[in-house]
């Protein structure tokens, strides 16, 4: 049932390309999608095809539950890619010709690097480090992730060592939170809101003028002398990395719609998810993003239907007893609907995703390890390109 | 309010008084639509109950099949009346900001009232923790028996639709930090008022949402263990959803396995059909497996098992057998 690889019957001679062919020659590949529609797994099986097949690949990925990392054997390391063994990629079953870079992201220890590798100076590093806001709160911001999956993404393309970075991306409701992570952070440092809050007390009343002192004196009041001062504090530490932060800002965004970059949508068979998914897809449309590939994980199989339900419930009852016979039919029959289910969900992505390369990939045996489900996604998404060793 | 006619009951423990409820878990296991049976099963019994959507997908008003104005009457921050007694909200810091601001302010600086909104609208998106800390204030104000809104009535319920595990705890943890950050001034003083509601057993209770997988389950363990560390808290009851239909009895499987090794005892048709409970019998068997390990990781905790459905589309037929099932337990 998967159309990986192969050429859509109903569309005849024209011949679509695989998934693995659509981001064969591409560098970067972002995956973007809902929560808990297996979007890590996706990224590093992807990662595994893209290696498999010969390139150098770095595999950032968002894994809260350090489950694959586990399983990598990536626990103990740090923020930076670390390269597989072979015996580590053994189980999953296919040969890599190419090498295999991994790591999860650790948002503090980005935003640390990010902020040492733009202070101009210890000094301001050390502010910055010491601040309450950016201590106490930084590490725990919703939008962290996001900010700092696109910090790592920027470094380690300009770091050149790799033919292809695979991201997997924070779950979201909305695929342009990510996207406009940079974007928001630009716009508040151009913000003159920051400019009057940044000016000493009377000194930027007198700068900015009449206006603003009263909106000043009434912030003060609001959110309380202190917690001004700190949060005032924590943009003046910042506020000196400002034109480093706005250089990488629109270089992440050139990055972004560059054409070696390709965004991968990661879906699973359930309404709610492909709705999503639906909705992800337009809005990467919407900002001009290309959409390489989309993957719908945990697919029911579509079950024949049966030619005569009644012969098939009398040979039922006949060799397992009336009981166990009507048991077994209308199991059969509950898993005839969810396919039924799920196969609509596909339709509706296909319509809206017209020619987009598409790889399902089926419930595996929840007894299959970790790294040896990465191979067999990998095959699913590469079709023949992925040799079993 | 009457408490004791509407709170849950949990077998073997105390039931669920509080007025917030704060619905957890990790994407995908279904936590949207538990919080909405919880508030179902809530109203039914007489509270006035309230949806608060963190995620912002205006989820409830389409399970009810309401119309698209009561989904962006929701979304754009009003308290809708989807169903007798049960309403939903969705919260945004831009809105809870607009409305603290508004619910602030002395009558001789609203002229300022753009200006400052402007002002506080690019430092609370911008600084790291206020929008959480905005989020759950609303939250709070949802809870207040005497509604800080003006013309608002209060709720007997709040059912908190919270976002993914992680965020969940930073949203949590928001109101003390601040506290913290600040020492002193009006957010400091409501940061420690809204995190003494938050972190009381008797006011407000921790739920999290699993399916009977080992993904889900350890970051349900997981962040259990973060909740207990970061803020003091335990869980106050754990729903596992989507649990298997559990149709085959051991010796069912046993027969099922014999009657595939009969050599031609069976077409195709009825061998695949043989090959598909047996399929289920070991689904059934490993979600039982997970289940056993939250229950031995969580001895004392009320662990309550929703069974999977198998209808193409949710519809509020499905919320309300959902919400028969809440009853029977709680």
């Amino acid at each position: 049932m998967s159309r990986a690889g192969s050429a859509d019957p109903a569309s005849g001679a024209q011949r679509e390309p695989s998934l693995g062919e659509a981001l064969g020659k591409r560098r970067i590949c972002v995956c973007v999608g809902t929560g808990g529609v297996g979007k890590t797994t996706s990224a590093a099986a992807l990662a595994v095809g893209l290696a498999a097949e010969g390139r150098r690949v770095a595999l950032v990925t968002i894994d809260p539950s350090r489950r694959l990392a586990g399983a990598l054997g990536l626990s103990e390391l740090g923020n930076e890619p670390q390269r597989l063994t072979a015996a580590q990629l053994a189980p999953a079953g296919t040969e890599i010709r190419g090498e295999l870079w991994a790591m999860v992201l650790d948002p503090k220890r980005t935003f640390d690097e990010l902020i040492t590798r733009l202070a101009p100076d210890e000094r301001t590093r050390e502010r910055v480090f010491a601040n309450h806001i950016y201590r106490e709160i930084s590490n725990a911001v919703g939008g962290s992730h996001e900010f700092t999956a696109v910090a790592k993404l920027y470094e380690l393309d300009r770091d050149g060592s790799y033919d292809a970075i695979v991201l997997d991306t924070p779950p979201s409701h909305n695929a342009l939170d990510f996207l406009r992570a940079p974007q928001r952070l630009m716009q508040f440092f151009d913000a003159p809101a920051l400019r009057v809050l940044l000016a000493p007390a009377g000194f930027g009343a007198r700068v900015v003028g009449h206006a603003a002192a009263p909106v000043l004196a009434l912030l003060r009041r609001l959110v309380g002398v202190d917690l001004l001062a700190e949060i005032a504090l924590f943009f003046g530490a910042v506020g000196g990395l400002i034109g480093g932060f706005r250089e990488r800002a629109s270089a992440v965004e050139a990055l972004l719609h560059d054409p070696a970059t390709t965004f991968v949508l990661v879906s699973s068979a359930e309404r709610e998810p492909i709705r999503e998914t639906v909705a992800f897809a337009r809005a990467l449309r919407d900002s001009g993003l290309q959409l390489g590939a989309v993957i719908v994980n945990r697919v029911h199989e579509p079950i024949a239907a049966t030619a005569d339900p009644r012969a098939l419930a009398a040979t039922l009852g006949e060799a397992l007893g009336a009981r166990l016979g009507r048991l077994v039919a209308e199991c059969l029959a509950d898993a005839r609907r969810l396919a039924e289910r799920d196969q609509l969900g596909i339709e509706r992505l296909r319509s809206e995703l017209r020619g987009i390369p598409e790889t399902l990939v089926p419930q595996f045996d929840p007894g299959t390890g970790e790294v040896a489900l990465l191979g067999a996604v990998a095959r699913r998404m590469f079709g023949e390109a992925v040799q079993l060793p | 309010m009457n408490d004791r006619a509407i709170a849950p009951r949990l077998p073997g423990s105390a039931p669920l008084p509080q007025p917030l409820l704060f619905v957890m878990g990790k994407g995908g296991v279904g936590r949207s639509t538990t919080a909405a049976a919880l508030a179902v099963l809530c109203a039914r019994r007489g509270a006035r109950t309230i949806v608060a959507e963190l995620s912002g997908r205006g989820e409830l008003a389409r399970m009810f099949d309401r119309p698209p104005s009561a989904a962006a009457s929701a979304a754009a921050g009003n308290e809708v009346e989807i169903a007798e007694r049960l309403y939903a909200i969705q919260i945004e810091p831009q809105r809870a900001l607009d409305e603290y601001l508004r619910e602030q302010l002395p009558l001789r600086v609203l002229a300022d009232l753009f200006g400052a909104t402007r002002t506080l609208g690019f430092l609370a998106a911008a600084t790291p923790g206020l929008p959480d800390l905005l989020s759950v204030g609303k939250i709070w104000e949802l809870a207040q028996p005497v509604r800080k809104v003006p013309g608002a009535e209060p709720y007997d319920r709040v059912i908190v639709d919270a976002p993914a595990s992680g965020h969940s705890l930073a949203l949590l943890a928001a109101p003390q930090a601040f506290a913290r950050a600040a020492q002193a001034g009006p957010i400091a003083r409501q940061g420690r008022e809204i995190s003494a509601m938050l972190l009381d057993p008797a006011r407000t209770a921790m739920l999290a949402v699993a399916t009977p997988h080992d993904a889900a389950v350890s970051e349900l363990l997981e962040m259990r263990s973060a909740l207990a560390g970061e803020l003091g808290r335990e869980l106050d009851a754990v729903l596992v959803n989507a649990m298997p239909a559990n149709r085959f009895a051991s010796r069912d499987a046993v027969a099922l396995r014999e009657a595939l090794a009969r050599e031609g005892a069976l077409g195709e048709d009825a061998r695949a059909a043989v090959e598909r409970a047996l399929d289920e019998a070991g689904e059934a068997h490993d979600a039982r497996t997970h289940v056993e390990r939250l229950r031995n990781e969580l001895p004392g905790t009320p662990l309550v098992e929703l069974a999977f459905s198998h209808s193409a589309e949710f519809a509020v037929a499905e919320l309300e057998a959902l919400a028969d099932q809440l009853a029977e337990v709680l």
